[in-house]
This record gives structure tokens, sequence and C-alpha cells, in this order.
């Protein structure tokens, strides 16, 4: 299964004898095996709480249907964080049913990955009494909640599934998914019931189609013909009704889609046979007409599908927190984000997202910038000075004050620029080259009849009409929609089980007619985390020992990779533990001073070894631990891959550190920018599109959203695809990053395979053509190739698409 | 050939039968998680209330 949790850990260098070691819980490593309750070990002590709570209640099945389905506990959450909710104001807007006790409410889970995860979230009423019960859409992902608010709140509510595991995302204005259902239900209605009527009209038309050869009863003839207009009503009036949508919708826009022909061509045929049986003179084409409306819906339908659980629109605001502890005369408020004004006192805790521009009041600030710049090291800020909106708290918690609103501030402002009023999804759809491609189709049948109907005008005018009307009938450009519908169906399906998630399918065009790609290079060139390197005095096997003893303990992020970088080591008795936030940590070992943290904490001058991550003294003797980014292990494969067919940049928020290493892997002929704004980014790739380039734009953070806006193509790398991603027009999977070259050929193939298949049917048509105006063919096999026409459309589509992703080496099947 | 009226009745009415079914499973949300339906059964517990 596609989403199924992938634990990050095959890159940690363990010792044999320790493999056993994993989660009971989330099946993550353990670094120790201090935390165990009898038999079971757990990394960590959030995954042993849950253990706790799951194992008092009783639901340890949710151990036994999944091995290790729980998720990593080890990024703790802070016990206010939920605190908005409280307000009632912005609970509300949550609810989905209310009658001051009885509630109902949805959340959105991006945690949920296996059946135990639906097993103990259908079983929340065990837990807690207030939950009377609860029901999860496994597909999206969503689970809906009866609880009786009197006895929980929606804030312990919201806690109790974050204890659990499966905090929810909260997003107060996100009413767009409901309507996509609906209309989602709509399509469904309208292929059942063209589905329905064509079947029966078939079935009604055979007796004409044998009537040459056995005769049939007038009275009877004539019945079946009315049967069959009736039956037609539904499929033209309702099902195709979305072409008549979409044709009028172009045509207002002056522009000639391939829908409006389609439109042409029905309304011909359903009034041409309305007219022959109304007179008795033939039986119409009411079969042809309802199969070419089902089969194209059944296209779309297939071409439309939807990751629901993916959302491709976020902007910056998914980002912010809903709503920050604001300090007000009275105490402490919790103030939804948009009422925040200038001058408003906020306090920031570790991990929290700065709302709006502001001054710091007190505290250590240190502000990670990376969603707003890129640059990945955080910056110290000293009291009075200026923190900008996107940037994040690291570590202890400070007090600013709000200087600008919300829309107002820097990263807001980006949004403002032009890039992101304008609607891609349209109009990458109007410059189609299937709308294209039936634009010509639909001047040069308009030419073909104006001949026809003159020649006929000249030599006998009772023949113009039944001429003309058969003519464009006939050239119905259907063969193409069908082509190119059932083609990017079949591309988004091998496109998905590649870990590539499109929004939509005109992206998969744009896809094929890129000319250059840009890179984003934090995040996406390289992983998180990194390679520890050090500097300075190494140390001893004992010193290791006595180190890796002091930091295993410890949950900062730097601990970790030290302990990770370090290896395992048997425990020694430790005194004197002591953590200071966003500091370090101070312990005693065998009577040796162990001192972990930054330059300040272990009493070195700041501007030392500025680079370096994290400081180790040992009694007096001082090393240094530099984390580096590391390149994704596909990158040295795919960069070169790509040079051969497509221009390469990288555009980057960080220093030029990496420069050699990068320039060796792109080559002479990129460009290689460095210590880009966000606003930058943008307007590099405005800059290439003016010199008429095609942009593919590969990025992952805020900081990449202008870039990801403006390009042609934005796809953002996600190492979870439900994690939040900036708005863009395709996610990839960050596991899958090899496949990218693979892919953009597949997606340059399909323009070929859509008029490959066009020509063939056209070629089948003209054949079909000549012999029955010969006189040649019975009604009987015209009837029957008109579904195998569309049949063999089918098939040539999605045969050549699959055959072409198995020769660029991907994957047909889901995952 | 008046069974013939009584035939096309029936098969029409069979047909119909089929595209209620079909709406019904649509307007039910029977469409919106297939998965989760398929994970669910196999619950051996207690039942799972319908909503």
């Amino acid at each position: 299964m596609l989403l199924a949790k992938e634990p990050s850990t095959t890159d940690i260098p363990m010792p044999k004898s320790r493999m056993a070691n994993i989660c009971y819980h989330c099946g993550a490593p353990c670094i120790t095996a201090n935390i165990a309750i009898a038999e079971k070990l757990f990394c960590c002590e959030g995954c042993k709480l849950v253990f706790e709570i799951l194992n008092e209640r009783d639901l340890c099945d949710y151990y036994k249907l999944q091995t290790h389905p729980g998720l990593s506990q080890i990024k703790t959450i802070r016990n206010d964080k939920y605190t908005y909710l409280d307000n009632e104001a912005i609970a509300k807007k949550l609810y989905k049913f209310t009658d001051g006790n009885n509630t109902i409410v949805t959340f959105y889970i991006p945690g949920v990955h296996c059946s135990s995860c639906m097993w103990l979230l259908e079983h929340m009423n065990r837990l807690k009494p207030g939950i009377a019960e609860s029901r999860l859409n496994f597909t999206t992902k969503e689970v809906t909640i009866h609880f009786a608010k009197d006895e929980i709140s929606l804030r312990q509510l919201v806690e109790l599934l974050a204890t659990i595991g499966y905090e929810p995302y909260i997003d107060l204005d996100d009413s767009s998914q409901e309507q996509a259902k609906i209309f989602n239900k709509e399509k469904l209605y309208k292929l059942g019931i063209a589905g329905f009527c064509f079947g029966n009209i078939m079935m009604m038309s055979f007796p004409e189609y044998f009537s040459q050869h056995l005769g049939m009863e007038h009275q009877y003839a004539q019945l079946f013909r009315i049967l069959n207009l009736l039956l037609s009503i539904p499929v033209f009036f309702y099902s195709a009704s979305e072409f008549y949508i979409s044709a009028w919708k172009g045509l207002k826009q002056k522009m000639l889609n391939i829908d409006a022909p389609i439109v042409l061509a029905l309304i011909i045929t359903y009034s041409r046979s309305i007219y022959e049986i109304a007179t008795g003179t033939g039986s119409g084409y009411l079969d042809s007409m309802s199969g070419i409306v089902f089969f194209m819906l059944v296209g779309r339908v297939v071409q439309e599908r939807t990751y629901r659980s993916i959302s491709f629109h976020r902007d910056y605001k998914s980002y912010f927190p809903i709503a920050v502890s604001v300090l007000t005369t009275e105490g402490m408020e919790s103030k939804n984000i948009q009422d925040l004004k200038e001058k408003d006192v906020v306090q920031l805790h570790n991990d929290e997202i700065i709302p709006a521009d502001a001054i710091i009041i007190s505290g250590r600030a240190k502000i990670d910038y990376s969603f707003v710049t890129g640059e990945s090291e955080p910056v110290t800020v000293n009291t009075g000075e200026m923190l900008y909106a996107g940037g994040k708290q690291v570590g202890e918690q400070i007090i600013i004050e709000i200087i600008k609103p919300v829309a107002g501030s820097y990263l807001t402002s980006l949004w403002n620029h032009h890039a992101f009023t304008k609607n891609k999804a349209e109009e990458n759809n109007e410059n189609s080259a299937v709308h294209i491609l039936s634009r010509y189709f639909t001047y040069i049948l308009f030419t073909l009849a104006a001949i026809t109907a003159i020649y006929w005008g000249i030599h006998d005018t009772a023949r113009i009409l039944p001429s003309v009307s058969a003519m464009l009938i006939v050239a119905c450009p259907c063969a193409l929609l069908l082509s190119s519908t059932y083609t990017n169906g079949n591309l988004l399906r091998i496109f998905s089980n590649n870990g590539l998630f499109l929004r939509d399918a005109p992206v998969i065009e744009q896809m094929g007619s890129i000319d250059h790609i840009v890179f984003d290079k934090t995040g996406t060139l390289t992983k998180g985390g990194g390679k520890m390197a050090t500097a300075g005095h190494q140390l001893s096997e004992e010193e290791k020992e006595w180190l890796y003893n002091v930091v295993q303990s410890s949950q900062h992020p730097h601990s970790k990779e030290l302990t990770k970088y370090l290896g395992y080591y048997e425990s020694v008795p430790i005194t004197g533990w002591r953590e200071v936030a966003g500091q370090g940590i101070e312990a005693y070992a065998s009577g040796n001073k162990i001192k972990v943290g930054s330059a300040a904490f272990i009493g070195l001058e700041e501007d030392q070894n500025e680079n370096a991550s994290l400081f180790v003294r040992i009694n007096n003797k001082v090393s240094a631990y530099y984390l580096l980014p590391v390149l994704r292990d596909e990158i040295p494969q795919i960069i070169p891959q790509l040079n051969q067919d497509y221009t390469l940049s990288l555009l980057s928020g960080d220093n030029d550190r990496q420069k050699p290493l990068l320039r060796s892997l792109f080559g002479g002929k990129s460009d290689l920018i460095f210590e880009q704004k966000p606003i930058d980014k943008l307007r590099y790739i405005e800059r290439l599109q003016y010199e008429g380039k095609k942009v593919l734009m590969i990025g992952d953070g805020l900081n990449d959203a202008g870039a990801l806006q403006q390009s042609n193509v934005g796809i953002t790398l996600a190492d979870d695809i439900n994690n939040f991603t900036p708005a863009c027009d395709a996610i990839l999977d960050a596991q899958k990053f090899q496949f990218l070259p693979s892919l953009l050929r597949l997606a340059k193939a399909q323009k070929k395979i859509v008029l490959m298949s066009f020509t063939i049917s056209v070629l089948y048509n003209i054949i079909g053509l000549s012999i029955a105006m010969k006189g040649i063919m019975s009604p009987m096999i015209a009837a029957i190739l008109m579904p195998v026409s569309t049949l063999s459309i089918v098939l040539i589509t999605t045969g050549a698409s699959s055959m072409l992703a198995r020769h660029f080496g991907l994957s047909l099947k889901s995952l | 050939m008046s069974a013939l009226y009584i035939l096309i009745i029936v098969s029409v009415a069979v047909a119909a039968t089929f595209l209620a079914a079909f709406i019904w499973s649509v307007r039910t949300n029977q469409f919106e998680d297939q998965k989760g339906a398929s994970i669910r059964m196999l619950y051996d517990n207690e039942k799972v209330k319908e909503l």
C-alpha cells in the first residue's frame, strides 16, 4: 500500500546484536534499552505512553492487526497547543452538528496508514466516556466523531487523538472538499444513467439491424424506435449536460474547445434521429449517440481521479498556527491569527511559527528561517530586533510584539504577487493540445461541410440537409476526446503508482513540454538530518562511551544525530545529568565533567567555529561537531540523466558552502545560484519563461511556493506525501525521486500516444465510411463496429502508455 | 408476438432495478471509501455501528 509508513531508519548504522531492538509501538530502532515495559521495548517515552493508555483500556488488539502500527511519538506535543479550541467561536467552525451537547466533528488525520489505525480510531468510545462513536473514512483519512460536549471538550478530544499518535490537522477554512464530493457523485449518476440507457437502446436496436434479413412487422419497428427515443432523453438532456456546460463556457470566453464540436454533433444527431423516427423514414442514430456519451463519460471519470487525501492548494495559512497566545492585562488569551493586531504581545513556544512581523521583547530567540529563506541554520536574534513572519523559534519560549498585521508581513506579501492570482489549472486546460487540434479539426470540417452544401445546392437542393448533417455526425471529434481522456487516465494511474501525484490531467501535457528544470537545494537535493563530522579533539573510545550515555536520553535532534553518529556503547553510570533547553546538556561520568551544546554553553567564544552545530567539552578538551547536509542517495544518478535532455538550474536559500560539490554534479552549463529569497526564485523562473523556456520547478518548502506557482509545472518533493506541502501542480514522494527522469519521459510520450490513437481512429472512420457509402455494409455490422472502434481506442491508448511505462522501468502495479 | 411486449417490460424493469441499485449505492456513500470497508469487515469482536 502506498501510504504505508516508511520507518526512515535504514541509514542508521546499528551493530548487529542490536538489530532486534525495535520499538514495539512504532517499529523505529531503539537507541536505548531503558524505556521498556516487561519484554516490550520502546524508542521513546511517547510511544510507551500510547502503549500504556491502550493497555489500560484493553485495546491491545491494535498491536495484533499489524506489527508496530504506531507512529513515532518522538516529537512531543506541547500541553497548551490546542488551548484555542476552548474558544467556542473557533470550535464552532469545526462542528458539523451540535445541539449544545451532542456534537459531531470530522478531522483529517494525516497519520492514518493501516488497519490498526482504523481499528483504534473506530474504538475511541472505549478510551474516554464522552465519545459515542467514531468512524473513519480510510480513503480520505477523515474520522467523524460523535461526542457529548458536556463530558469531553473538543480540546480534550483533539488532545486525546494527539496522545494516541493521531494528531489531526485542523484547518478552519477548508470548504472546498465538500463541494468536490457532491460534484463527484453527480458524475457517477450521469455515468450510471448513460450506461443503462445505452445498454437498452442497443438491445432495442438489434431487431432493426436484423430486419433486413428477417423482415419485421411495422408496428414493432415503430415501437422499438419510440422506446429508443424515450430512453435517449435522459442521455441527451442529463448525462451529456456537462459537455454543453463546458462548450458554452468556452464559447463565452471566445474559445472553441473540444466540447463545442462534440456538442454540435450531438445536437445534429439527436435532431436528425427525432426527424427520422417522427417521419418514419429511418431509425436514427440513437444507439451511436448514447454509446459515445457513455464512453466519453467513462473516460472523464477515469481521467479525473483525484487524490482526496492530498491537498494541492494549501497556501501560507496552512503553515501558520490557527491561534496564538496573546498576553493581555487580564492574562493569557487565545486569539485567532486573523484577529492579531499591531502592538499585540504574543508568547511563542519552541517550534512555533512567528505569525507576523514582530519585535522581540524578551527571551533568547533562535530563529529557523528555513521556511522563508531556505537557509537551514537558525540565527540568533537579540532583544529589540526584528523578527519576520514565517520564522520558527527553536528553544525556550519568547515574548514578541507584533508590529505589522499578518497580511502585511514580508512573507505573506509574496502571495500578493500576480503569480498567485492566475488560475493555472484553467490556463493549462485552455492551452491543451487536444483543444488546439480539435479547433483545426472543426475549421476543416466546416469548410468541407460548406463545400458539400454548395455542391448539392447546385445539383440537388433536397440533399443539402441530409448530406451536411451526415457529415457533421460522422466527423465528431469524439475519437480525439476519447484518446486523450483514456491516455491521461492511464498515465495518472501509472504516475501515482510510481509516487507522483498530479493535480489534474492537463499537468501531464505541461510536463511533456518542459525544457528547463530548476531545483531547490535544501530539502530537495539534500535530505533532512545529515552527516556528522568532527573537528578539534578526537575522542577516545572511553570518552565516546561517556558521551553516548550522556546524550542518548536527550530528545534534542542534535543529540539524536550525535547518538547515531557514535554508534552503540554499554551503559555507564552518569551523575548530575541536567539539560538546559535550547542550550545543552551537562553531566558527570566517572568523575569527568561532560558538557554538550552550543558554544556559549560550553564556554567558548561565539565566533570560534561558528559553523559547527554542536560542541562537546570533556574536562578541558573541546571537539566541534558539524551537521553537514547530505545529498539524497538518488541525486548523483538522476542529475546527469536529466542533464542530457534538459537545462538545469539550482536555486538555494543557503550560502554557497557546498558550491564545489554541486558544480561537479551539475557540470559547467547549469546556473547555480545561492542566497535566494523566495521572491528572487520567483523572478528567476519568470525570467526564464520570458526567454521562452518551459520551466519545471522542484522544491519542498514554503520558500519555494512563489517559484512553484510561477513555473509551468511546480513539483513539491515530500518525504511524507500527507505532510503540508505548498500549493503546486504535483507532489512527488521523495522515496521515488529516482523515477523522475522516467516519469518525465513518459509525460513527453503522452502527446504522441494521443495523436497515434487519433490517427488510427480517423483512418478507421474513413475506411468504414467509404465502405458504407458504397452501400456494401449492413446496418448490423456498422452498429457492431461503432463500439468496437471505441474499444480499440481504449485498448490502444492504455496499452501503449502501459508498455512505454514498463519500457522506462516504471512500475505498473499499485504499491 | 404479443409476448414481446411483456418481455420488453420485464427486461427494462430488470435493468432499471440495477440502475436503482447503483444510484442507491452512490447515494449512501458506498463509493466514498472502498478501502475502509474491506478492512472493517475483518474486525471480529463487536460490531461497528452504522452512522
